[in-house]
């Protein structure tokens, strides 16, 4: 019904053959056998190729356009079980996938390299033991220099970019300290060849370049991942709108397509998907995602709606505004932008590693050369000596005792539903003491629940779930929820703004609005009083006394349990809602939380934010709303909830799946460990200098020894991440949404 | 230690094929679908039907 009236064509990009294609997400794809039910199925339509990625559940198709319709493809995928949602591949994720293919191209050919070099070198090592000959070490060390030379140009790149830009920013990096130490082995490696000397470099220099690769290479697809995973999440949501055209005709076409001066309708039941300004029709809008406020907000024309807001009442039309001075949103930008500024001054455990080690590093090896050429040796063999104390110090251990550590905790975080946005949130999520939940949608579920069933008996129960079937409202959907009905009735029809009626039996049977099915207002009065903030819907069956349904949002199932945990462990929990302040206090006594506030703007939340920082405390800030979004960014770590607005997704550290708040604790355990291991690692890594160091500057590094160091140091950081595996907590019973984790 | 002229070679030669082998299924896209390449060996009907309408250019 819906895929009926999306224009599909409008997602489907032309191609130069004459072909289109489109990229879905697809919902419900679990096992292989789902792969071919829609590969085979869809196959069968002329000139479709379809091919499902069981990796990302996406779907890619590709069909001329005159041999088939868009939404025909469409249908049939529907037929075969499955929902489509249409996905925008955005700029970025292009952008990832072509970095990530450029790092295993990298890292192929610095393999190969390695390999090959290695077996030159071994013979070298094997014959400086025994009897090589000068020439033919010599032709070894040349054939080496020959695959290094190529291979440190191809493969060093991302590290030479990524120093250089460092470099002109007139910052410092790790890979600052890399480029430096390949460069000169490198060269250093081609004088002695050109000497003739029994050892030469080229071995190191690959391997040490192929041992970065992969740490980088698991780096950023870890995060590849986690991010094509909330990408599926946000492209189940709104990502189109209904365009009224000057003619009339409506279609739905993808938000990229609306521009500012457009109309668009929003039907009842409908999240709004952009901001703008009512030109027709009233209607209750629920602004729980925007303001954090639970109670309806009544607008009109002349009325602007955001973004994330849901439209509850009847037919909207509305004109898009481009977000302008002075509104709600134009308010949460302007905080947004000062706090992610104020952010960007902190400073990661690497960075902070590497500002340490370059100096003594690099001053360490100019004090060997000085030393040498003091005491009499010749320059050149001092200068020799000097450069090995950089190679044996080339930060191999130190440049992957971290991402080794984040790519395996955010494995292990991915597996229990929480997805990181940046590498170095883990660190900051280990140093909190202070969490600060927001109430609506984080510590409560974002869908109303049923409350209260009025006394209805299950007969009742069960003809109001059918009718709420057939009823696309928020409310509906609960309720038919709650009770598990089965198929709506055939004449059932929606009326915008009232209810969904049916025919039965020559009855009229109606759900909605409590005043449209004949209830008094007194009974409404005191249910209202009942279950203050509840929305209410009433059953009229159509021969006896209508029945009164309540909704509210509950809280999240194992927030209580969540709540107390992390009290007991010493962190101090703190409630900061938009919401009113009874329905704050309320929640607050269900979880047993001392500390909240109600009734605040976002600005208000940033100045809690900014008052608990100076007490000296780290905060970490869980929230969904936009009204919570420059909290997000402004507290020392954030983690919104997946089905949070998108500008706070966004702004958030990191976003957890399901209806849990169970991956909050997991984030939290997990980071400790993992910031342990951090720094365990950078010990390891000091310890294997202090050994190495004396060694390198004493003049007596070999090649071999070079190697061996190197490997040893790595293999030992990586194995010390690996750990953090064994005791991983075993992943939660599934939740919602986790069927995107696979 | 002739030998070693045609070795030395053939073992370079061997890596480069390897190397190419390893550019070529980076470039068409096989690392792609991890997940679903581990299925689809054991379908019979890995190969996707042909379309007759569609002259491929």
């Amino acid at each position: 019904m819906i895929a009926a009236d999306r224009d599909w064509n409008a997602f489907a990009e032309p191609k130069a053959d004459g072909t289109v294609h489109l990229d879905l997400a697809v919902e419900g794809i679990t096992c292989a056998a789902c792969m071919g039910t829609i590969e085979r199925g869809l196959c069968t339509l002329p000139s479709v190729a379809a091919r499902v990625n069981l990796t990302t559940h996406r779907l890619a198709l590709d069909w001329r356009p005159e041999a088939v319709e868009a939404g025909a493809i469409v249908h049939r995928l529907e037929r075969l079980g499955y929902r489509a949602h249409p996905f925008d591949p955005g700029r970025r994720s292009a952008e990832e996938a072509a970095e990530s293919r450029e790092l295993l191209r990298c890292l192929g050919a610095a393999g190969f390299g390695a390999m090959n070099i290695m077996l030159l070198s071994v013979s070298v090592w094997a014959g400086n033991a025994t009897d090589i000959d000068a020439p033919t070490r010599d032709l070894f060390h040349w054939i080496s220099a020959l695959i290094a030379i190529p291979i440190v140009a191809y493969s060093g790149r991302p590290f030479f970019r990524s120093a250089f830009r460092a470099l002109r920013a007139l910052r410092t990096n790790m890979d600052v300290p890399i480029s430096i130490g390949i460069v000169l082995t490198l060269a250093l490696s081609i004088v002695e060849t050109l000497g003739s000397a029994e050892h030469a470099f080229f071995d190191s220099v690959v391997m040490l370049l192929f041992f970065l690769l992969v740490g980088r290479f698991l780096d950023h697809d870890m995060r590849r991942r986690t991010r094509s995973v909330a990408e599926n999440m946000t492209a189940l949501r709104v990502q189109s709108a209904m365009k009224i055209a000057p003619d009339g005709d409506v279609r739905e076409l993808p938000l990229s397509k609306i521009d500012p001066g457009d109309l668009v309708l929003i039907r009842p039941g409908e999240r709004v998907s952009v901001d703008g300004v009512v030109e027709e029709g009233t209607s209750g809008v629920d602004q729980s995602l925007v303001t954090g406020e639970t109670t309806l907000v009544e607008v009109g024309i002349g009325d602007a709606v955001h973004a994330g807001t849901l439209n509850v009442g009847g037919l909207l039309r509305v004109r898009v505004t481009a977000a302008s001075a002075g509104t709600f949103l134009d308010e949460v930008n302007r905080l947004l932008e000062n706090a992610a500024q104020a952010k960007s001054r902190y400073m990661r455990l690497a960075d902070r590693a590497s500002r340490a080690y370059a100096p003594i590093v690099h001053a360490s090896a100019l004090l060997t050369a000085l030393g040498w050429i003091a005491t009499g040796h010749d320059v050149a063999r001092s200068l020799v000596i000097a450069v090995s104390v950089l190679i044996i110090t080339c930060p191999c251990a130190l440049a992957l005792a971290i991402p080794a550590v984040q790519v395996v905790a955010s494995g292990i975080l991915f597996k229990s539903g929480v997805l990181l946005h940046s590498g170095d949130a883990i660190e900051r999520l280990a140093a909190v003491d202070t969490i600060v939940f927001d109430k609506t949608g984080t510590l409560t579920l974002p869908e109303p629940r049923l409350l209260d069933e009025g006394g209805a008996d299950p007969a009742r129960l069960a003809a109001a779930g059918r009718l709420a079937r057939a009823s696309r409202h928020p409310l509906g959907v609960a309720l038919a929820t709650a009770t598990r009905a089965g198929a709506p009735p055939e004449t059932a029809r929606e009326i915008p703004g009232r209810g969904v009626e049916a025919e039965i039996d020559g009855r009229i049977e109606r759900l909605g609005a409590p005043d449209w099915c004949g209830v008094g207002p007194e009974r409404i009065a005191a249910a209202l009083a009942r279950h203050p903030g509840a929305s209410l819907v009433a059953h009229d069956d159509g021969r006896s006394e209508p029945v009164l349904f309540a909704f509210a949002q509950g809280l999240r199932s194992d927030a209580a349990a969540v709540v107390a945990g992390l009290s007991a462990r010493g962190y101090a929990v703190e409630i900061l809602s938009g919401d009113r302040q009874s329905a704050v206090a309320e929640v607050a006594a269900a979880l047993g939380v001392a500390t909240f506030a109600a009734g605040l703007t976002p600005a208000g939340k940033i100045a809690r934010l900014e008052e608990l920082k100076r007490q000296g405390r780290t905060v970490m800030m869980v929230g969904d709303g936009l009204n919570d979004a420059p909290a997000l960014a402004a507290a020392h770590v954030s983690l919104s909830p997946v089905t949070a607005v998108h500008l706070s997704q966004a702004a958030a550290d990191a976003v957890f799946l399901g209806d849990r708040l169970a991956p909050v604790v997991s984030a939290l355990t997990v980071a400790r460990r993992a910031r342990r291991a951090m720094v365990e690692n950078l010990w390891l890594s000091v310890v294997y200098n202090l050994v190495a160091v004396p060694v390198a500057v004493a003049g007596l590094v070999t090649p071999l020894i070079a190697a061996l160091a190197m490997s040893g140091s790595s293999v030992l950081v990586t194995l010390n991440a690996l750990r953090l595996r064994l005791s991983a907590p075993r992943r939660e019973p599934a939740a919602g949404g986790e069927t995107w984790t696979s | 230690m002739d030998v070693l002229i045609f070795l030395i070679p053939i073992a370079i030669g061997l890596g480069l094929i390897g190397l190419f082998a390893f550019m070529w299924t980076l470039k068409s896209g096989q690392y792609e679908d991890l997940e679903g390449a581990r299925w689809r060996i054991l379908s019979d009907d890995d190969v996707t039907p042909a379309k007759p309408e569609e002259p491929k250019s």
